[in-house]
């Protein structure tokens, strides 16, 4: 188990570790001449559940999708665990398989069943023998609610159930953060609630968590803090009660009222 | 109607030229087995090429697969067999089918396959690299496999291709199917040896040709 899981398991409690488990500073990342994230500085505890918010385009899948370097910030440094994630010699594969990270579009792979997505990089990554990986893919189907669908191929299931194999397959790596993008979005209203479950269940067994999602109900009831971007910087954060409640910039206010509508 | 039957369908001269036909069969199979399975790792190193970040490796393979497009296969297959020679090589008619087939089929299956690749959403790669696998892994485990299955009918279609155009090596006096009838059309005077090697082309290919119609009905759904 790496020491951020390690950490974050015992992270639960009122108790808050010293040090940030992610920590972003001065981020900025530019496509040609325009400039998507204006220097963002964000750090997220272990064991923390942080919800990221913020009209279409504000550039909260970039920021996200900068962490693990699936896009290359222009600027800015990042900090996860310890590590200089932006630094040139990092192992980005091994640093990759710590930070989970969740789709909008789930991206399960349409030709492996749910137990072979699951197991895919338990066997390439961490290079476990076959059986072990089926034993620890099979546990974490078992965890989202889905040990029965292992024979499924992706294209047989439900939008929520696909999505919870994509949990399943990044938690299955025993990462020490997960990251989800709108993990929500794409499902029909009455899948949402057993993707929710599975968060909700991750978040109570000490995951660190950065969830981008508009589900508010979700937010004032597992969130420990709400962040809301616009235009590629953070205009406020504080908690759910702070952000949905009373916030204090005229900009949130109008984003939250109209989400909630 | 009996010369039509003497000519093209003598049983007697056809059971005759038999060995000689299946002799060459055992060549056309031969050459299959070798420029297929190398045309496929061809072609992936050509669909690989094709969307390299090297600008250098991008021009040659283009340049590659142009050329063996505009190019009569026949045309590919003299040049490298009475070509060579001139730059020193002697190359058995084997190896001159074995190089000018990996030439062509490289190029045709590269641009199969290539669109293939394309094909795959780019949340796959996403998805796959996010896990922590490298390039390489990603590619081989998650973007290949439903790149050629998207492209399936394509790929088999392509194949058939490739057996008929075996037959070119005759040209090259190399003992195939085609050439070893001709020669027992030569002896008996007589086309019925040429028509048992069609017949046995036909029997080769046809489930081919009828599984690409069902693919490509498959797709279509
Ligand atoms: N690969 C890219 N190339 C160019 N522009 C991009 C790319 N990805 C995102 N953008 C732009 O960056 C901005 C932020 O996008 P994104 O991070 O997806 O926002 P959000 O997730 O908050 O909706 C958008 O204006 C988008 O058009
Ligand atoms: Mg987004």
């Amino acid at each position: 188990m790496s020491e951020a899981s390690e950490l974050s398991a015992g992270g639960t409690g009122t108790m808050r570790p010293p040090h940030p488990l992610l920590d972003i500073r001065g981020l900025h990342k530019s496509f040609g001449t325009i400039e998507v994230l204006k220097g963002i500085d964000l750090a997220v505890s272990p064991g923390e559940l942080v919800f990221l918010i913020g009209p279409s385009g504000s550039g909260k899948s970039t920021l996200l999708r900068c962490y693990n370097r699936l896009e290359e910030a222009s600027g800015g440094s990042i900090w996860f665990d310890g590590q200089e994630v932006l630094a040139d010699r990092i192992d980005i594969n091994a640093l990759r398989r710590r930070m989970g990270m969740v789709f909008q579009s789930f991206n399960l792979y349409p030709h492996m069943t749910a137990l072979g997505n699951v197991t895919l990089a338990l066997r390439k990554v961490l290079k476990k023998p076959r059986a072990e990986a089926e034993r620890i893919g099979m546990a974490a189907l078992e965890g989202v609610g889905l040990a029965h669908k292992a024979a499924s191929y992706p294209g047989e299931l439900s939008g929520g159930q696909q999505q919870r194999v994509a949990i399943a397959r990044a938690s299955a790596l025993e990462p020490g953060l997960m990251l989800f993008d709108e993990p929500t979005s794409a499902l029909d209203p009455e899948l949402v609630g057993s993707v929710l479950q599975a968060m909700r269940d991750m978040r109570a067994a000490g995951m660190t968590m950065l969830v981008v999602s508009h589900e508010m109900r979700f937010a004032r009831e597992a969130a420990d803090r709400v962040v809301f971007m616009d235009g590629g910087v953070i205009v406020e954060q504080g908690p759910p009660e702070q952000i949905f409640g009373s916030p204090r910039h005229e900009r949130t206010r109008a984003f939250v009222s109209e989400v909630a509508r | 109607m009996d010369v039509l039957l003497q000519q093209f369908f003598n049983l007697d001269i056809m059971a005759k030229a038999l060995p000689l036909v299946l002799q060459g069969l055992k060549t056309t199979l031969l050459i299959c087995l070798i420029v297929i399975p190398m045309g496929l790792i061809g072609g992936v190193l050509v669909a690989l090429a094709s969307r390299s970040t090297v600008r250098a490796l991008r021009v040659s393979v283009t340049l590659l697969v142009d050329l063996m497009r505009a190019l009569p296969p026949l045309v590919v297959l003299i040049l490298v067999y009475s070509g060579l020679p001139f730059l020193g090589l002697r190359i058995s008619p084997l190896t001159a089918v074995v190089i000018a087939f990996f030439l062509n089929n490289a190029a045709y299956y590269g641009e199969i396959i290539r669109a293939g690749i394309e094909s795959v959403p780019a949340g796959q790669w996403e998805a796959a690299r996010s896990t922590g696998l490298r390039a390489d892994q990603a590619f081989t485990w998650v973007i290949l496999p439903q790149g050629l299955r998207n492209v399936l009918p394509d790929l088999v279609s392509n194949t058939v291709e490739v057996v008929k155009l075996t037959s070119l090596a005759s040209v090259v006096s190399l003992q195939e199917m085609l050439y070893s009838a001709d020669m027992a059309r030569s002896l008996t005077f007589n086309a019925s040896p040429i028509v048992l090697a069609a017949l046995i082309y036909f029997a080769l290919l046809w489930p081919a040709v009828r599984l690409v119609s069902r693919l490509e009905h498959a797709a279509a759904r």
